[in-house]
C-alpha cells in the first residue's frame, strides 16, 4: 500500500464529490420531464408540494446515480469519460457512496409519499429499483439491448409528476413514458457510435461493440420509427391538441431526417462523425421541445 | 498522521459540517412549508 492511497481513503470525501455522485447534468432532463408531467396533469397541487415532488424526483435520480456509480466503480475506472468520477479517482470510498445512495433513496421516496401521495412515491421507488437492479446490475453487463429496457428507468419522471398531482396514472402519462422509452435507444446509440472505444475498453456490451456499427445505425433508425409513432400517439389519441401535434410532427420529421442520414453513413472514425454527434445533440433538444409543447398545449386547449 | 494531514482532514470535516447544517436548515423550512400547505394555511 502506498502513502498516496492511504491518504486518499483516510481523507473524508469533499462534499462537492457527493454532489458529483448524483450526476447533476443528467438530472436536468429528469427534472424537466417530471415537471412537464406535473404541469400537464389536470387538477391543482399546492406550489410548495409541487416543488417538493420535483425535488423528490431529482433526489431519487441522484440516489440512483450514486448507487450506479457504487456498483460500477471498477468499470468507470477503465473509461476515459468516467475515470475522473469520485469513486474511480479515489476521492471517496465505496461505502460512503452506498450509504449516501441508499439514504437518499429512502428519503426521496418517503418525502414524496408524505408530501403528495403514495402512488407517486411507489412509482419513484420502482424507478430507482429498476435503474439499479434491472439496468445497472442485471442487463447492462449482459446484453447489447441493455439500454432499451434500462431506458424505462428514465421514462418514469413524467408519470411520477402526473401521479403527484392526480393520484392516478392515465393515458397521457403512459404515452409520455412510451415517448422517452423509445427515444432512449436512438439517443444513446448515437452517443455510443462515437464513444465506442471507451465501452469496448470497459467490457460493456454496447451495440456498436457487439453487433457492429452498421447494425447500430439500423437499430437507431428502427427505434426512431417506433419513437415517431409514440411521439404522434398523444395527438392521434386526442390526449393533446393541435399545438403539440404541429411541434411533434415537425420535430419528429427533423429527427427522422437526421437518423436517416446516420443510417446511410458508414463512417468509422469518431473524429469525423459530425452527423452522429448532431443527432445526439438534437435528440436532447427534441425531448425538451416535445415536453414543453405538451405543457403549453394542455394549458391552452385542455 | 502528520500535522499537515490533520489540518486537511479538519478542513474537510468543517466544510462538510457547514453544508450538512445548511441542508438541515433548508429541510426545517421545507417541512414547515409542507405542513402549512397540508393544513391549508397558505394560498388556496
Amino acid at each position: 500500500m502506498t502513502t498516496v492511497t492511504l491518504d486518499q481513503t483516510r481523507l473524508p470525501a469533499h462534499w462537492r464529490d457527493f454532489v458529483a455522485l448524483t450526476k447533476p447534468r443528467v438530472m436536468t432532463l429528469v427534472v424537466f420531464t417530471g415537471l412537464c408531467g406535473l404541469l400537464a396533469a389536470p387538477g391543482h397541487l399546492h406550489p410548495v408540494l409541487a416543488f417538493t415532488a420535483i425535488l423528490c424526483i431529482a433526489l431519487g435520480a441522484g440516489a440512483a446515480a450514486s448507487l450506479n456509480q457504487w456498483y460500477e466503480a471498477d468499470i468507470d475506472a477503465k473509461m476515459k469519460r468516467t475515470a475522473s468520477r469520485p469513486l474511480p479517482a479515489g476521492r471517496m470510498d465505496r461505502q460512503s457512496a452506498l450509504h449516501f445512495g441508499v439514504g437518499l433513496s429512502f428519503f426521496s421516496v418517503i418525502l414524496m409519499g408524505v408530501a403528495t401521495n403514495w402512488l407517486a412515491a411507489a412509482v419513484l421507488a420502482v424507478s430507482i429499483l429498476f435503474y439499479v437492479f434491472i439496468y445497472t446490475i442485471w442487463l447492462k453487463p449482459r446484453t447489447a439491448q441493455n439500454i432499451v429496457i434500462g431506458g424505462a428507468a428514465g421514462a418514469f419522471p413524467p408519470v411520477i409528476g402526473w401521479a403527484a398531482v392526480t393520484g392516478d396514472i392515465s393515458a397521457l402519462p403512459v404515452a409520455l413514458f412510451m415517448l422517452i422509452f423509445f427515444w432512449t435507444p436512438p439517443h444513446f446509440w448515437a452517443l455510443a457510435l462515437f464513444v465506442k472505444t471507451d465501452y469496448a475498453a470497459a467490457g460493456i456490451p454496447m451495440l456498436p461493440v457487439v453487433s457492429g456499427e452498421v447494425a447500430t445505425r439500423r437499430q437507431i433508425w428502427f427505434y426512431t420509427a417506433i419513437m415517431a409513432v409514440a411521439a404522434m400517439a398523444p395527438v392521434l389519441l386526442r390526449l393533446t391538441g393541435p399545438l403539440y401535434g404541429t411541434v411533434a410532427l415537425l420535430a419528429t420529421a427533423l429527427f427522422a431526417a437526421m437518423a436517416f442520414q446516420v443510417l446511410r453513413r458508414r463512417e468509422t472514425d469518431p473524429a469525423r462523425m459530425g452527423p452522429e454527434k448532431r443527432l445526439f445533440k438534437y435528440s436532447v433538444l427534441y425531448l425538451f421541445l416535445l415536453f414543453g409543447a405538451v405543457v403549453a398545449d394542455r394549458w391552452l386547449f385542455a | 498522521m502528520t500535522p499537515e494531514e490533520e489540518k486537511q482532514v479538519r478542513a474537510r470535516q468543517k466544510s462538510r459540517a457547514i453544508v450538512t447544517g445548511l441542508l438541515l436548515g433548508a429541510l426545517v423550512i421545507l417541512f414547515y412549508a409542507i405542513t402549512i400547505a397540508k393544513i391549508g394555511g397558505g394560498g388556496q
